[in-house]
């Protein structure tokens, strides 16, 4: 058992039911997060990488929910597993696992925080949730969480309100919030999409060194294949709700299976380039979500589609090698008759 | 004009920018007296040749926008020249033009925005869209617009069946693609282009980087691109401009740039960018602390309290910026005798 996950997602499915129809928002994704790794999940806006964090925390919206698969929390103390995706949303059990063994970290930090009360207070609070320690007590690791975040002058910046900070103060103290009642699995949602390059570095080296201090895992989701490549151990790539490919970073960046992990990496500006040199491009763009594609959600769009097979059949996540998943026909043969 | 026996072509800017200052007054109380100023752009001068990718780079708030803006005369410089060689030849100071003496050849810079959600009207089709600039322009026959329309749309790689949708029937690249033909309706001569594609998917980002290179060449145009992506600005550009709370640090051909900085706080920059290769994390220069403010620069060089090469000089003198070779100019008292580290290409 040393080897298990600490968290797995098997075939999730979470669906929008919007007026206009059904949104599969996340349609068949699995993936697993080893204790202490970083695992990064890429892939364009709206492929689900979102959504995936939001049920893995169960703060899923209405009008979606959760309609098939796991996820498995291994828990160290009962030895066992618990079911995320079956637990009541509302209740003691899930709250007591969000903010505590699990803590998000979200893209825009202003929106995170109340206006109306001080960075400290909300920090005090979240603490006092999930453990049981007087206030004098919650406000001394406050400060300690704000100083090991890298704020200046924590004794004085506790009692400021989120709007006199800067973006990437802001970030930190977030960070500091996530990490206080000390979560197994932080996750970060483009945490540094709203930052300069250079706040960026600062908060990617602070990720990185606190998990070295802490030995916790987190799940780092972005479109920055850059990030990824600073980032994670292993890489999860998301289309369309689906993981296309997995396997670990190196694999990733330097022998990608799936066409569409390919056709990226190759599509992406990069610093090393020639200047004024064309790039190669991905035909199309991303279907509307109500559209989506029949067989592989890519092949509209797939340079190596096989006539007859990836505009029926739904290919699935399996092993192409010993490291690496992918979902595609060019490795795997069709599993299932074509839907009537 | 002859050096050394070789014919040199004078290469006349199409826009040259002279010292040019933009402040915005702080207003405090209930009589909103100005009590300080924010520095957005302060004493900035370049030029940009016919045909060529000049790039603005540097953080959020260094006054990018605040000089694209003024270059074209949505805001009025607090002081400066904006020269401008207009089609007929003359070369007119846009900054210190009455807005009406402007009217004649405004038409001739057209900006590319951001946000191809909000910058398109949803209740206009792409013709009326498209053809707005046109009729402004005085193309009375509905018939000559309609070609105009059609050509634009070819020109962007979009279909002429296209033109009786509305924007929301369309994806963010195409949308972008429908605001660069309205760009294009009155034959511009400077694009201005503010983070075209920051708003982008990372697959179509490539596809309007590539458009934007081709009608260069076919159609001759001269771009000032604005951006905080290094990695989009190497593809764009022939030379790059970075910025520093309101002032040009640095400024080279897009190679020398990123191969051989001669700021530290370019290096900083480049080294910050996350490189799409596992195998190349490794130390990186990471700035302390945070962009100085506008309103109230540090003393000296305004990046000294960050800066790993800061000597006593730097905090009570301002470096001006000075050619250290032919075409790179650096605002750094240590600019000749500190080796920074670029990137260079991959392997
Ligand atoms: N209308 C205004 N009134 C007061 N201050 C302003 C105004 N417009 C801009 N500023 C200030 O001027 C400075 C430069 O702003 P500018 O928008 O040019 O930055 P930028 O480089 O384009 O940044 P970004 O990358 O975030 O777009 C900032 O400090 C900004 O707050
Ligand atoms: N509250 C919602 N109602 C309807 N559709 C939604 C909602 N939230 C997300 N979606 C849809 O789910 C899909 C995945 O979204 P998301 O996970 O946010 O993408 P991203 O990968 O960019 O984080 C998108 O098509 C999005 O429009
Ligand atoms: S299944 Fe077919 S269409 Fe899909 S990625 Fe593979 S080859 Fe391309
Ligand atoms: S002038 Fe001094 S502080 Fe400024 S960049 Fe150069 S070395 Fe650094
Ligand atoms: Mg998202
Ligand atoms: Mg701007």
């Amino acid at each position: 058992m040393i080897n298990a996950p600490l968290l797995s997602v098997n075939n999730l499915k979470t669906w929008f039911f919007t007026d206009e129809g059904t949104v599969k928002a996340v349609d068949g994704a699995s993936f697993e997060v080893g204790a202490g790794k970083t695992v990064g999940i890429v892939g364009e806006s709206g492929c689900g990488k979102s959504v995936t964090a939001l049920s893995i925390l169960r703060i899923v919206q209405e009008p979606g929910r959760i309609v098939g698969g796991e996820i498995q929390l291994r828990r160290a103390d009962e030895a066992g597993c618990v079911d995320l995706a079956k637990l009541d949303s509302e209740g003691k059990e899930i709250r007591a696992i969000r903010g505590g063994e699990i803590a998000l970290v979200f893209q825009e930090p202003m929106t995170s925080f109340s206006p109306h009360y001080t960075i400290g207070n909300q920090i005090v609070e979240t603490i006092q949730l999930h453990q049981d320690v007087g206030k004098e007590e919650a406000r001394n690791r406050t400060i300690e969480l704000l100083r090991m975040v890298g704020i200046p002058r924590p004794e004085r910046r506790i009692d400021e309100y989120p709007f006199e900070l800067s973006g990437g103060l802001r970030q930190r103290v977030m960070i500091a919030m996530a990490l206080s009642c000390n979560p197994k699995i932080l996750i970060a949602d483009e945490p540094t999409t709203a930052l300069d390059v250079t706040t960026q570095a600062q908060i990617l080296d602070l990720l990185r060194e606190i998990q070295e201090r802490t030995g916790m895992s987190v799940i780092i989701i972005t479109h920055d294949m850059g990030v990824i490549a600073e980032m994670a151990d292993d890489v999860i790539v998301m289309y369309l709700g689906r993981v296309v490919e997995s396997g670990p970073v190196d694999e990733i960046f330097h022998q990608p299976k799936h066409p569409y992990t390919q056709a990226l990496l190759r599509s992406i500006p990069s610093i090393f380039a020639e200047p004024r040199a064309k790039l190669p491009t991905i035909a199309g763009s991303i279907p509307h979500p109500h559209n989506r594609p029949v067989g592989c959600p890519f092949h509209p769009r797939c340079v190596e589609r096989i006539a007859g097979v990836c505009d029926v059949h739904a290919p699935q996540l399996r092993p192409v090698n010993e490291l690496q998943m992918a979902s595609c026909f060019l490795y795997h043969e069709p599993e299932e008759a074509p839907p009537s | 004009m002859l050096y050394n026996g070789v014919i040199i072509r004078m290469v006349v800017p199409l826009l040259e920018v002279r010292n040019l200052q933009r402040f915005f007054p702080i207003r405090r109380g209930l009589l909103r007296r100005v009590v300080g100023q924010v520095r957005a752009v302060d004493d900035i001068s370049f030029q940009i040749n016919k045909g060529e990718t000049l790039s603005l780079v540097g953080e959020s708030g260094c006054g990018k926008t605040t000089t694209a803006r003024c270059i074209l005369r949505a805001l009025k410089p607090t002081a400066g020249e904006v020269l401008f060689q207009t089609a007929a030849g003359d070369v007119v100071d846009t900054a210190g033009l009455p807005k009406a003496a402007l009217a004649p050849f405004r038409h001739q810079m057209q900006m590319i925005f951001q946000d191809p959600f909000s910058s398109l009207n949803p209740r206009m089709t792409v013709f009326d869209i498209i053809a707005e600039p046109l009729l402004a322009s005085g193309v009375r026959s509905r018939g000559q617009r309609r070609q105009r329309v059609e050509r634009l749309l070819e020109l962007v790689r979009l279909r002429p069946e296209f033109m009786q949708r509305y924007p929301h029937a369309f994806s963010g690249g195409q949308r972008q693609r429908i605001g660069i033909a309205r760009a294009l309706a009155l034959n511009p001569s400077l694009i201005v282009a503010d983070e075209p594609v920051s708003a982008l998917d990372v697959s179509v980002q490539a596809q309007i980087l590539n458009l934007m290179l081709e009608l260069q060449d076919e159609l001759g145009l001269t771009y000032l691109f604005v951006a905080h992506d290094l990695s989009v600005v190497k593809h764009i550009s022939d030379r790059v401009a970075v910025m520093y709370v309101g002032k040009i640090v640095e400024i080279a051909e897009t190679d020398r740039l990123f191969k051989a900085p001669k700021h530290p706080y370019t290096e900083a920059l480049l080294s910050a960018v996350p490189k799409p290769d596992p195998r190349l994390r490794s130390e990186r220069i990471v700035l302390q602390g945070e962009v100085a403010d506008p309103a109230h620069p540090p003393g000296g060089c305004y990046f000294h309290p960050r800066c790993a090469h800061a000597i006593e000089r730097c905090r009570t003198e301002t470096p001006a910026l000075e050619e250290v070779q032919p075409g790179h100019q650096v605002a750094c008292h240590r600019a000749r005798e500190l080796t920074l580290k670029g990137v260079g290409a991959r392997r």
